[in-house]
This record gives C-alpha cells, structure tokens and sequence, in this order.
C-alpha cells in the first residue's frame, strides 16, 4: 500500500481534508488535475458565510457555524505553519436589503432558524441610518440590513496556496497534471490517471468538485452535483470604501472591491457576458454609489459544484466501503471544519461528526 | 444596436488596409481604435505631423498618409477613441468612448491589435525613467516629444531606427547597449544571408548604423548583466562588456528587445494559440487569410505573428479578399487571381525575418530572469515568486496567478504573461504549449462599474 | 516651480493651465497629456499601492497602466488622455474615496 488515502482533488476542499489526516499522521497522496481544469477554489467569492444557510435544514446552518467558530485557529495554525496571513476578518457581514418587505421576510425566517438553533443565531436588523453609521458610503436605495455576527471573509486564494504548502510541508505527496480515469478494489483501492499512473490506497476520498458527477458512479455514489456559473468582478484597487461583506460586494485584502454574483445554469461554459457584467455593476452601484468611478479590471465566471438541494453530500459508498465523496458549494466557509473535523469522520472515532443528513440517500431515485 | 458586416479593431496598417479595402468590395465596416486618429502605433499621428517631426521620422513613417486617406469611405465608420473591453458570440462588441459604454454587432470580425514590446524585465525596470523604445517613438510622433539624456538598451533594428531619429533631431543617445553578440550576426549571414540579398531594408539598415557610428554614439555589442539604476527615478545603466563592468548614467532608459503579438483579444474569444521558436512568443493559428478556429473571426497584422507594417498591410488585404469572397461579393477564383501579386509581397516581406529574429535574438537574461527582479509590474511579484510557486506546484500560469497575483493588475498580464510561462517551463523542463498562457478574460481594458452599469438594459440582438 | 525636464519639445503650441498633484503647469493644448506632463519635469506619476514604488509612463500606447492618474475621480491611463484647458490632474489613490450621494 503506497499510501493511507488518496484524494482526488486538489482544490481547497481536497486540500482541507489532506490537511487534517496529515496533522493526524496518515499518509495522504493528492491527485490533482491541470492548470486549465475547472477550479472553483479558484473562483470563489472568499466568504465565510453562516446568515441564510439552512433555513429549510438546521443541522447545516449548525455544521456552517462550527467551522466557523473554528476558523480563526485553522487559520492561525496555517499561518505559522506557513508564514501565509489567509486575511480572515470575521466582523459580521450583512444581508442589504433594497425593500422593507423582503427584509421583514428574511428577519421572520431567520427568527424562526434562531428558535431552532436553541438561539444560537446572532444577528441585529439595522435601519438605513444605522447601517450608514457602519457604512458610510452606503446607498440611499438599501432601507436596511441584516448583520449577522458569525459571518466574515478571508482570501481564499492565499488559503488554497497555504493549504498546498502545508501539505507539502507535512510530507503529502501531491501528483499534478492527472486526470483519474478509474477507481477499482480488488483488494486495496486502485487509482489510475489518465497518464497511466496508479496509486493504491487504503481509502479513497473523491473531493474532484464537479469532476466528481463522473467519477461517483464508479465508487458508486449518485454524485447528483451539476455546475451554476457566478460571475464575479473585481475592481483597481481603492481605498477603505466597504467595512464589512455582503454577498453584494466585499472589499478583499488587498484593496479591490469584490462584486458578485449571479447565479446561472449554463453548464459548463464559465464565460463571462456584458449582460451578467452590467446588471451585477448596476446592483453594486445601488449599494455603494462610489462604485459607480470605480475602474473594474477583473471578471471571471466560476462554476459553482451545486447539490440538487444546495447542501453538502458526505457519503461512504455502500459498494465500496473506503471511499467517501465530499462535495459542497461552500468549500471556503466549510474549510476548517474539514480539516478538523471531518477526519474524525473519515477514520470512523468516536470523535466523529454526526453528517447523516448530509447523506445521499436525501435524494429519492425517481 | 447598429449591425455592420464587419468589425475591424485596430486602425494600424493591418485594420487600415483590411477596412479600406473591405469597404471597396460594399462591405458596412466598423474601424474601432482606442487613439483620437488612425495610424497605429507604427504610423501614429501620422495626420498631424510638422515638418520639423517629419524630417525626423522620414518617408516610411509618412508613407502611412496612403493608408489613413483611404478611410474616408461612405462605408467605413470610424470610430476613434473606442476602447474595446468584450467581444462575444455573435458577433456583440462592447466599448467604452468618451466615459460612456456602448455595443455594436458584427457579421465578422477582424482583430488588427498589433504587436506589443516584447516584456524586457530587468533590475530597475520598474523605475520612472525607463521606457520602451516603442514610447519613446511614440513621444516623438504623436507630441515631438524626445528624451535629452537616453541610453538604448537590448537588440534590434528599431533601436537603430530610434538612434538614428534622436541623431537627426539634435540629441543623440549617450550610449547604445546592445545584448547580441557578433556571433548572432554571424550565424545569421551563415543560414539566412542568402534571404536578405537584395532586401531594401538592409540598405537603409546599414545607413542608420553609419549615421549612428558618424554622431559617435558609443555602441555597447554583447552587453549583459543588465540593471537599471536609481531610486525615484532611472540614474543609470550598468552592464557587463567584455569581462568589464560599465556603468553609464542617463535619466531615460529605453527598452527593446524585439516585439510580440498583441494576443489578448484573440485569447479572450478563445482562439488557439502556438508557440512560435524563432519568434520566441505565442502566436495564433491562422490559414491563408487570417481566419481562426472561431468561425468568421480573422486576425490580420502582427497580433497574428511579427512581420513588420508592409507585411501587416497586406495581410490586411489578403484578410479583405477572403471577406469579400465570404459574403459572396468576390468570386473565388477573382480572390484567388487577386491574392498571388499579394501572397508574393508579403513572402517577401516576410522573407528577412529569419534573418532578424537569429542576428537580434531575445537578451536570454531578461526571459528567465534572476530571483529579485520584478516581472509582473503591477502586482510587484518577482521571479523568485514565480519559482516558488513551481515548487508548490503550480504547473501553469493560471494556478500561479491564483498562488501570487502576476498577472491581476489592470494590464492583465500583457507585460508579464511570456515571462511567467517562461519561468513556468524552465522549472519544470516543459515546452511553453505545455506550460499555456493566462486564461484572458473581459473587460480586455478597465471599464468603469458605472459604464458597465449603464449597459444593463443592452440586450444584444435589440434594434437601435 | 516647473522642473527642469529630461525632455524635449520639438514643436511649439499654444499652452493652456493643468494642475498636477496641485503643482499649476502650462500644457500644449490638445496634446497626450502623458508625454506633455514629461515634457512639463513630472518624473513621477503615481506610487503603487503595493509597495508604494514610483512610476511613470512605460509603453505610452494604453498597454502598461503605470501612467495611472486620477481625473474628476476616475482612475485613467494619462497616455490615452488630452491636454485640455483646466484639467485637474491627482495621483490616484491619494484621497479618500468621494461619495456624491451625501
């Protein structure tokens, strides 16, 4: 056996999980795919966002807000293992809201999300005018927000590159440029890559993104995971406009201001268009009119790894016990729990999270 | 939104001719170019040069009248000051002119964007004061404009051509350093001698290095180990030349070795690209008349590999010929008779390059740079950067930008894209195809989010 | 004062008033504002706001941006603009961000 586990994916949310099994003195490869693959790490917005996650399934606003309240360590660690600073900042974040009505609808949902979280859900409803004292260039069309005390950001870019030097660092073995064709188990699991090459492995954990649609079934998972297309913006670099992120607009690191995104079935085509381009300008505009002079000098369409329910899928596969799919669309935010929680699940202690409802039996063959 | 039934970009000899041309066979033709006047960066201004500038730049530079004065056709609009940010499917074009966002559509396109200097990243580079040697024409053509105290620095006929214009001008450079080496020119006339006999150009190259030598501007030939000092702005070259370390103070800098296809354009609408050895840069894949893998899209001009104006010129032509045949106003066989006096003109055009690109190569220090240089301008990453980023894997360029940055800033990695492949290849002993390039994306220039804004009701396809 | 200039201008103009980073100079009008700011003495467009380095003109045909200057609160390439009369030049990223809706 070359190694306790290979992973299939070498993107954040691969990485997370290497991380955590390496910390815990397993022997991990990482198969990672091309430059040109399809990286969603890659594309992401960088929140790390509890408010609106499961207001129709608890357990995975809890499951958002556990990896949230471990960040700040994961990320600390990260950084003096590596010397890379992932610029968390977790102040809150808002929800803007350009209409009493649906502002009142969203406090009502989030009201009864906070009874059944046994009122673990901090938030405050700030007016207009209370939100313009925290965010002074605040547009005159948002009659108000939703701050919401677990959420914030971070650089998910600088995430992904501490969390390949780490790995690294702590002796993974990662492949580059590999396409996996095949998973069997004869005895051990067998990986093979389309260039010929095979790893064998104790276990296998298929964290490929939306390569996992094709490859699941192999392992015989259902995989139901298809991509959606966000475009995103970022602008030159200014100075301090936005305090704190919104799913509108959040002011990165390093001083751009960061406008997202809309949400498209398109497949796989991860283009950008005027059209998706203006209408996400002109929403960034009503909420911060300064926007309007900015210089946008960066676009890109990623594609988001979408359930049919939104929520994550972790599974061990019934056919091939030893493998696990791990699959979500919020692999920043999820990151920390990742990587310290969820080897305790995949080494099966007693330790482990309880991820039952984020099984794939959810989805009824129909 | 108006419809033409072509879009030209670029208003150089390339867009220039391809339009005029396109226009004579009833062609509806948009000449898009972000200058205030035709002419490109090889014939800027041309329109509005003294007699003073004139005498300076000489004949070739005003021989690109014949070209502007054809662009006043009832079927070219030219639309000046337009800076195109998107191209899309159909064909949709997305610019900004004067502060405002506007669209127009076209049956099919013609990229003309020309060529850029080849990234010449070198210690000090980043200093005010140092330039490359296309702005310092550009400061002379377009303002009269011209540097009092400037070293040249790296190899190729346009550091002869600007030498020789500053000579006439009244202020020669302080000093010439050129990076080939008296073997390039040797192994140049050994294989490709035979090429350039009775090439026009070669005459005229002799007498700029006559007129250079006569004015006593120092030529440095074989310089290496090339830094630009100073600390708010250029001070001074210091190079190494025959074992001897030299150090020439200026105030300006002038950079050149050799120049690249302008790709980005091409890139972001998806066309493949191949590395071209000779020309030590990507250039696109193109047949006969300049069209791409992406139906109805041509490339004409130096963005589809260097040749130089007269060769952009008739390549526009050629391009111009299979678009009047494509929209069934030619026959093929007229295209094809038409074509041969062309195809030869420009084989002949062509036929020095071989020749240029083995006397002038690249300065080989300045495409794998050392650790501490920075190679990406506006991000400020370094060589040293782009190595460490190999060894945590990044096998291309897109994973490396995602890792450090090089290539983010507003100029979207026109001036730091071939050194990051480069970099990229050499530490992991791949081809520069293996290695690939940026993934460009729009806006291909900055366009403000209020600009963008204001397009949000464009629907493409929606009348004027 | 105007600065003395490593440049020289070949033709003569008639000059209109700019002001740059507050310093009032006589530009040719009409001219590329960023090769008449060189003419002028400014050696110094803008810092990064990575590091804070100085920069100035590098390629002159709107294909570099590090002629970046600020003009009525937009960002622009200085080598893409004309001298006009009463133009307000700054170095970008020296202010606060301007909010006309206050």
């Amino acid at each position: 056996m070359e190694t306790d586990y290979a992973i299939v994916g070498g993107g954040v949310v691969g990485l997370s999980i290497a991380w955590g099994l390496l910390r815990r003195g397993r022997t991990v490869t990482v198969i990672d795919g091309e430059d040109g693959s399809i990286r969603a790490s890659r594309g992401n917005f960088g929140l790390i966002w509890v408010q609106s996650k499961g207001l129709k399934q608890p357990r995975y606003a809890q499951w958002s807000q556990r990896s949230a309240a471990i960040w700040a360590e994961f990320a600390n660690e990260l950084g003096d293992n590596t010397g890379t600073d992932v610029a968390l900042e977790q102040k809150g974040g808002y929800d803007l809201h350009f209409s009493e009505e649906t502002l009142q609808a969203t406090v009502a949902q989030y009201e009864t999300l906070k009874q059944q979280l046994d009122g673990n859900y901090p938030f405050d409803v700030l007016g207009h005018n209370a939100l313009r004292k925290e965010e002074p260039h605040i547009g005159p069309k948002v009659v108000g927000a939703i701050l919401h005390h677990q959420d914030g950001h971070a650089n998910p870019l600088r995430l992904l590159m501490a969390l390949a030097a780490d790995v690294r660092r702590m002796g993974a073995r990662v492949l580059t440029g590999k396409t996996v064709t095949d998973v069997a188990k004869p005895d051990a699991f067998r990986v093979t890559c389309a260039d010929g090459t095979v790893v064998s492995a104790a276990k296998v954990v298929l964290a490929a993104g939306l390569g996992t649609a094709q490859l699941g079934p192999k392992l015989g998972f259902k995989a139901p995971v298809r991509p959606q297309r966000g475009q995103v913006l970022i602008t030159e670099k200014m100075p301090k406009l936005i305090n704190r992120p919104s799913i509108y607009a959040r002011q990165v690191n390093e001083g751009g201001i960061q406008i997202g995104a809309t949400n498209e079935e398109v497949g796989t085509d991860d283009r950008v268009t005027q059209r998706g381009l203006s209408g996400l300008a002109a929403d960034a505009i009503a909420a911060y009119p300064a926007l309007a002079k900015a210089q946008l000098v960066r676009s890109w369409g990623a594609l988001r790894v979408m359930s049919p329910d939104g929520l994550p899928i972790y599974e061990q596969s019934a056919d091939m016990p030893g493998a696990y799919l791990v699959t979500c669309h919020s692999g920043i935010t999820l990151s920390a729990a990742h990587a310290r929680l969820l080897p305790d699940w995949l080494e099966g202690t007693a330790a482990a999270p309880d991820l039952e409802v984020f099984s794939e039996a959810r989805f009824a063959v129909s | 939104m108006k419809r033409y039934d072509l879009a030209v970009i670029g208003a150089g000899p390339a867009g220039m001719a391809t339009a005029a041309d396109a226009a004579g066979f009833g062609l509806r033709v948009a000449l898009l170019d972000e200058q205030p006047r035709a002419g490109g960066q090889i014939y800027r201004d041309v329109d509005r040069e003294s007699a003073e500038r004139a005498a300076v730049l000489g004949a070739e530079y005003t021989e690109g009248k014949r070209l502007t004065a054809k662009l006043s056709h009832d079927g070219i609009d030219h639309i000046s000051r337009a800076v195109v940010w998107a191209i899309e499917d159909g064909f949709y074009i997305s610019y900004t002119r004067d502060g405002k966002g506007a669209q127009l559509a076209a049956d099919r396109v013609v990229l003309a964007t020309g060529a850029l200097e080849r990234p010449m990243p070198v210690p000090g580079w980043t200093l005010p004061g140092v330039m490359t040697a296309g702005a310092g024409q550009i400061l002379l053509k377009q303002s009269g404009v011209l540097a009092r105290n400037a070293v040249l620095v790296g190899s190729g006929p346009l550091l002869y051509l600007i030498a020789t214009q500053m000579v006439r001008a009244g202020t020669p450079p302080v000093a010439l350093i050129e990076t080939q080496t008296r073997a390039d020119l040797k192994r140049a006339l050994r294989d490709f001698g035979g090429a350039i006999r009775g090439w026009p150009y070669m005459a005229k190259g002799l007498r700029m290095l006559a007129e250079i030598i006569r004015a006593r501007v120092p030529r440095y030939v074989g310089a290496s180990d090339i830094a630009v000092e100073g600390q708010e702005q250029a001070e001074a070259v210091t190079f190494v030349k025959g074992g001897k370390r030299h150090r020439i103070a200026c105030d300006t800098v002038f950079l050149h070795h050799g120049v690249v296809p302008n790709t980005q354009a091409a890139r972001a609408v998806g066309v493949p690209h191949r590395w071209n050895t000779a020309q030590a840069c990507f250039a696109p894949e193109l047949d006969a008349w300049g069209e791409t893998a992406v139906s109805g899209l041509f490339i004409a001009g130096d963005g589809g590999g260097i040749g130089g104006a007269k060769a952009a010129e008739i390549a526009g032509r050629l391009t111009a010929l299979r678009l009047a045949e494509a929209s069934g106003r030619l026959a093929k066989a007229d295209r094809d008779r038409r074509a041969m006096s062309l195809q030869a003109a420009w084989r002949f055009q062509r036929a020095v390059r071989p020749f240029l690109d083995t006397a002038y190569p690249p300065y080989w220090a300045a495409l794998t740079p050392g650790d501490e240089t920075i190679i990406c301008r506006c991000e400020e990453v370094t060589a040293g950067d782009i190595r460490r980023y190999a060894k945590l894997g990044c096998q291309g360029p897109n994973q490396a930008k995602a890792f450090g940055r090089a290539g983010m800033g507003p100029c979207q990695g026109r001036y730091c894209g071939l050194t990051v492949t480069a970099l990229l290849s050499e530490a992991h002993g791949q081809t520069p195809d293996e290695t690939g390039y940026f993934r460009i994306r729009p806006p291909l220039k900055p366009v403000t989010v209020g600009e963008l804004a204001a397009m949000e009701d464009t629907a493409p396809g929606t009348a004027e | 004062m105007k600065p003395a200039s490593p440049f020289l201008e070949l033709d003569d103009a008639s000059r209109v008033d700019v002001v740059f980073d507050g310093m009032p100079l006589r530009l040719s009008d009409g001219a590329n504002l960023a090769a008449a700011l060189l003419a002028a003495g400014v050696s110094v467009f803008r810092e990064t706001p990575v590091s804070g380095a100085p920069r100035a003109p590098f390629c002159m045909m709107g294909a570099c941006f590090d002629c970046l200057v600020e003009i009525d609160g937009v960002v622009r390439q200085a080598c893409m603009v004309d001298v006009s009369d009463g133009l307000i030049v700054r170095k970008p990223l020296s202010g606060e961000v301007l909010d006309e809706t206050v």
